[in-house]
Parts: C-alpha cells; structure tokens; sequence
C-alpha cells in the first residue's frame, strides 16, 4: 500500500464530495459525486478489493449516477437552487467529525499497519455467496425486486 | 510510509460528515439523497479497511457485507428518486421547505 497514491486518492476524494454537497449548480454536483465515487472506487482497489471497486464502478456510477442525472433534468425547473447554506447543519457536521475524529485518534489499537497482501478471489466470493451467505443473498433479490415494482408504482400516472 | 488504519477511518469519518452536511443543510430534495449515498459509501470504506487490516485467518465478512450495502443503497436511490418524482408532480417543486401536507 502506498502512503502518496493514499494521499491524492484521499484529497480527490473529499474534494470532489465536499463539491458535490455545496455547488449551487444541481448538474455539477452529481458530476461531482460521480468523481467522488471514483475515488472511493480507488481506495477499494488500493486496499485490494478488487470486486467490490467494480462492483461500486457499476452500480453507483452505471446505474445510480445516470439515475440521479435523469431525476435532475426531469424536474428541472428549480435545479439552480438559491444558495442558502444552512448553518446550524454546518455545525452539526463538523460536531460529528470532531466527536469521531476524537474517538478513532484516541483508539490505540486502530494504529496498526496492514498484514501482508491478502487475495480474495472472485471464485472464493462467489463460493461464499452460493453457501454461507446463501439466504442474504436470496432477500436481497427480493428487496431489489420491490424495490423496482415500489418505484414503478410511484411513478405511474394515475388514473382520474 | 504505509497509510494506517486510523487515516482509512479518519477519511471515511470526513466523507461521512460531507454527506451529513450535505443531507441537512441543503433544500433540494436530489441533494439530500446525494448526501445519503455520500454517507452509505463512507461505511462501505469502514467495512472494506476493517477487512484488510484484520489479523489472520482472514474471514471474506467485511467484503460481503460491502456488497450486500452496496445493493441496498442501490434499491434506496431507486425509490428514493421516484418518490422525488411523485411529488415533483404533485407540487412542481423540489424544495423540501414547501412539502407541508400529506394530503395525496
């Protein structure tokens, strides 16, 4: 693992999020979470999960990204919205850093370097699935199917 | 120098108080579910670097349950938005200050 590649990754990341929590402009903002995840996708490489990078590349970026974009310019009459930065969130936010930047610094043992390079195939994660995390895996084709006939019914024209 | 534990869980803490920030302070109702998948995939970054930093013998949990999240959010931004369009049109607006009723 590599301590410059961390430190551009990390600065790219919380950029592009930062960017995409308080640009005016609606359409910039979801580009920015785009970049966002791609450097989350990143950090998922650097620390050697490989599948769940792509996974996230495909899912967040394919699927949700596109989404977001095509709810924006659906309901695009108000997408440049008045800037009023709400400032009591501001400081809840940075209470909520604080309290856990306080709580991971004073944790000693989170201070360890990482074990040697570990490997976890996609054939070992795709074994798992199928036998360990075998009911897990069927609820979670049933959620997304719900999720799906949800979100088809809440967006049919009623009937008058 | 190789990055530690508490760095991975330090940025997951920022990236998690962005999307905070982003799903309270904001009056669009596209950012505040921007804010939440910002906060969803901070714990995924938790579950990831808890995984690789674990000592032997290695158990695949914390990849799992990344995937497993990683749906769920999935299935989350898909009603989401499309409870964002059901009352877009109902109130030709996305402005979260100005839905005061229930009323269908």
């Amino acid at each position: 693992m590599n301590g410059a590649a961390f430190i551009v990754i990390s600065l790219v990341t919380l950029g592009a999020a930062l960017a995409a929590a308080v640009l005016p402009n609606l359409m910039h903002a979801a580009f920015c979470l785009v970049l966002a995840l791609l450097g989350l996708a990143s950090f998922f490489f650097l620390l050697g999960a490989e599948f769940v990078g792509l996974a996230l590349v495909f899912i967040y970026i394919g699927a949700v990204a596109v989404l977001i974009v095509f709810t924006i310019l659906l309901t695009r009459r108000d997408s440049k919205e008045h800037l009023g930065l709400n400032w009591s969130g501001v400081l809840i936010a940075c209470a909520v850093f604080g309290g856990l930047t306080w709580a991971i610094l004073k944790t000693q043992s989170l201070s360890i370097i990482p074990p040697q390079a570990r490997t976890l195939t996609v054939k070992r994660i795709g074994e798992t699935l199928m036998t360990g995390y075998v009911w897990p895996l069927q609820c979670v084709g049933l959620l997304l199917t719900a999720a799906l006939i949800g979100a088809l019914v809440l967006v049919m024209e009623e009937r008058r | 120098m190789t990055p530690t534990l508490q760095l991975f869980l330090i940025v997951s803490a920022a990236l998690f108080s962005i999307g905070l920030l982003a799903a309270l302070s904001r009056r669009h109702a596209i950012f505040i579910l921007i804010g939440i998948e910002i906060m969803l995939a901070a714990a995924n970054l938790n579950f990831i670097a808890f995984w690789r930093f674990a000592p032997p013998p290695h158990p695949s949990t914390g990849v799992m349950i990344a995937l497993f999240s990683i749906a769920i959010s999935a299935a989350e931004a898909a009603v989401g938005l499309a409870m964002v369009i059901a009352v877009y049109r109902h109130y030709r607006t996305t402005n979260v200050d100005q839905y005061n009723q229930l009323k269908g």
